[in-house]
């Protein structure tokens, strides 16, 4: 049972680190990612890699659905911005790549602005409408635009390089991603503890209430959504880096459905929810692959149910968490920490 | 410009809108009794043309009883829908009830390629097949006829909101629940026939349109589509959905046949957004006033 845990400062509450196990546990966990490419073999790498993506923009997501209430979808729209950004510049101009990675950031930040300028007059689903428009507005554009985009064939980049060092495997592709979602999901649990966190907090909870407390609604509102489409813009630049091709169907609809999905799952609301979410949301269809190629040998036709099943063990999920769990993964994870916080105590 | 085109491409699309107004009631019906955005209907609607597929083309039954047959295989998926897992999320935060009817939609595009395989299949023809020309306008038969049937539906459930005592439930649950069950209206019942008669629209314009259009997985996509048109047509209003369905069928249709297939979707979205910024509840939606 956990003692000693009386706090006494308002500081001390909103501390990200409130006590030396939780730092002995964190510093255990970025040991484990560091040395996690030297034991993996390429096929859990690249998984390693796809994971850290999937973090990165579910938990830009996870900051303007989960904690400012705005439904978007348009994520997949903001991570395309992102990548055809990098992809532009890597050809264009040969910078590297944290030059380019910051400008994607703020480019799709940019255009997250534009696409949340709406969301004073509209909002719940009419704003999630609107999301929808804008990334059918910029599926076209990735599609038609043909001098920048290279219209329906997409752009094909160079490896990410910095200082002569050029990032062409996925072992190399993995530090950078990791340390950049380690950093960018620290650097959103520092703003949500900051007034601008707790304004998005009230804008979520009620925002007429919000607005009367003094929080300037379109500020924060277009805030959030900069925010969430600069770490879109990121995770689609590191996308386009990992990949080394981008073309418009590489963001379709159902991938700003997946990202959604995956905050629920995970636990709207919640930092670590989104990483639980994005994680376990990017391992099942991997699962299920490796599950299909054991039973081919007995059934020879399991490839092809594969997919549908896909389909149906995605929108399970999404139907299922809703009614059963609708706080996600992060409660289970909540319940089974409150379980040894409390041993041996039953509740 | 060739009028005589444009008025033929126009009366086609005028068609096809038909078709949209028709599954946009449905959207409406479901939206005014249980303030539930479908993201599914484009999915209940390609389940209905698969059952069809399934009667007509595999057990071999006339068409004019597969398609009776289809539609209400629709509207009991409706109705299932509703009671297991739409029921659950009573008073939940919209968010959440949209993103189970996103599960719900590929749950279903799942089922449909485990039995029907995600091979495009035609259904077979069951309309009849002389052109139809009115004035010198030529009309594709499938197109005219399926407007015919759907329009015939669409004359039936205005009728019905009218003036039966379904359709007067309905309305009163719509606009004041509490006041509707202190009446002694079933609302749960409302709810569950919502639903039920939500999905008939949308199932028998699915068997139409993908009459006309064949038939795949992808089907679903149609549901963008008449999410627009509900959207632009105001979510509570039935006027709005008829209005605004045979203007975006119209629009769709021409800008597809004047700037080519790839700006379908852009044109109506701008239509979209022009008045989402102007009026967001819609031409003809009421406008909510919220309260602290």
């Amino acid at each position: 049972m956990r003692i000693g845990d009386a706090k006494q400062t308002y500081e001390a509450d909103e501390a990200i680190w409130t006590s030396n196990t939780q730092k002995l546990w964190f510093g255990l966990l970025l040991l484990i990612l560091l040395l996690f490419p030297f034991m993996a073999d390429s096929y859990l790498l690249y998984l390693g890699c796809l994971v850290g993506i999937a973090v990165i923009s579910t938990t830009g997501l996870n900051i303007l659905t989960g904690f400012t209430g705005l439904i978007s979808l348009g994520q997949a729209g903001f991570m395309g911005v992102g990548a055809y950004t990098v992809a532009w510049l890597s050809l264009n101009t040969g910078l590297p790549f944290p030059v380019t990675l910051l400008l994607a950031g703020l480019v799709a930040a940019a255009v997250g602005i534009l696409v949340g300028l709406p969301s004073l007059r509209v909002k719940g689903l009419y704003l999630a409408i609107a999301t929808l428009a804008a990334s059918v507005f910029l599926h076209f554009i990735f599609a038609e635009w043909e001098s920048v985009t290279g219209g329906m064939g997409g752009l094909s980049l160079e490896p990410a390089h910095l200082f002569g060092l050029t990032f062409q495997s996925d072992f190399r592709m993995y530090f950078i991603i990791v340390t950049l979602a380690v950093l960018m999901v620290l650097a959103a649990r520092n703003v949500l503890r900051t007034r601008v966190g707790r304004a998005f907090i009230a804008i979520r909870d009620r925002d007429i209430s919000a607005e009367i407390l003094g929080i300037n609604l379109l500020r924060y509102k277009l805030m959030s959504f900069a925010l969430s489409s600069f770490y879109a813009g990121v995770a689609g630049g590191l996308f386009a880096y990992f990949y080394r091709v981008v073309t418009p169907e590489s963001f379709p609809l159902s991938m700003s459905i997946f990202y959604l999905a995956a905050v629920i799952v995970g636990g709207m609301g919640n930092l670590l929810g989104g990483i639980l979410g994005a994680a376990f949301m990017t391992l099942v269809p991997e699962a299920l692959k490796l599950l299909t190629a054991a039973l081919t040998p007995f059934y020879p036709n399991a490839p092809v149910f594969m997919s549908p099943m896909l389909e149906i063990i995605f929108g399970a999920l999404i139907v299922g968490f809703l009614i059963f769990e609708p706080h996600g993964l992060a409660e289970i994870w909540h319940r089974i920490r409150r379980f040894f916080r409390l041993w041996p105590f039953r509740n | 410009m060739d009028w005589l085109f444009f008025g033929e491409i126009s009366l086609a699309g005028l068609a096809m809108g038909g078709l949209y107004a028709l599954i946009a009631l449905g959207f409406v019906m479901i939206y005014k009794a249980t303030r539930v955005i479908n993201f599914a209907i484009g999915e209940i609607m390609m389940f209905a043309a698969y059952l069809f597929l399934a009667f007509a083309g595999g057990m071999e039954l006339s068409a004019w009883i597969a398609l009776p047959l289809a539609v209400i295989g629709g509207s009991i998926l409706g109705g299932v829908i509703e009671k297991t897992m739409i029921r659950p999320m009573l008073g939940e935060s919209p968010i959440s009830v949209v993103m189970v009817t996103i599960g719900i939609a590929s749950i279903l595009v799942g089922l449909v390629e485990f039995i029907w395989t995600a091979d495009p299949q035609l259904l077979p023809n069951f309309l009849p097949r002389e052109p139809v020309f009115i004035g010198p306008l030529y009309l594709a038969p499938k197109i005219a006829y399926g407007f015919l049937i759907g329009s015939a539906l669409l004359i039936v459930y205005l009728l019905y909101f009218r003036f039966s005592r379904g359709g007067v439930a309905l309305r009163a649950t719509a606009s004041d629940q509490a006041a509707a069950y202190s009446m002694g209206i079933n609302v749960r019942r409302v709810f569950n026939l919502a639903w039920v008669f939500g999905s008939l629209a949308a199932s028998l314009a699915g068997v139409l349109v993908a009459a006309t259009g064949g038939l795949s997985p992808q089907f679903g996509i149609i549901g963008l589509s008449v999410l627009v048109v509900v959207i632009v047509g105001g979510l509570d209003s039935i006027l709005g959905a008829l209005v605004a369905g045979v203007f975006i069928g119209w629009l769709e249709t021409v800008a597809g046949a004047y700037l080519g297939g790839e700006y379908r979707m852009p044109a109506t979205f701008v239509v979209l957004a022009v008045i989402l910024v102007i009026r967001p509840y819609g031409l003809f939606g009421t406008h909510e006033i919220e309260r602290v």
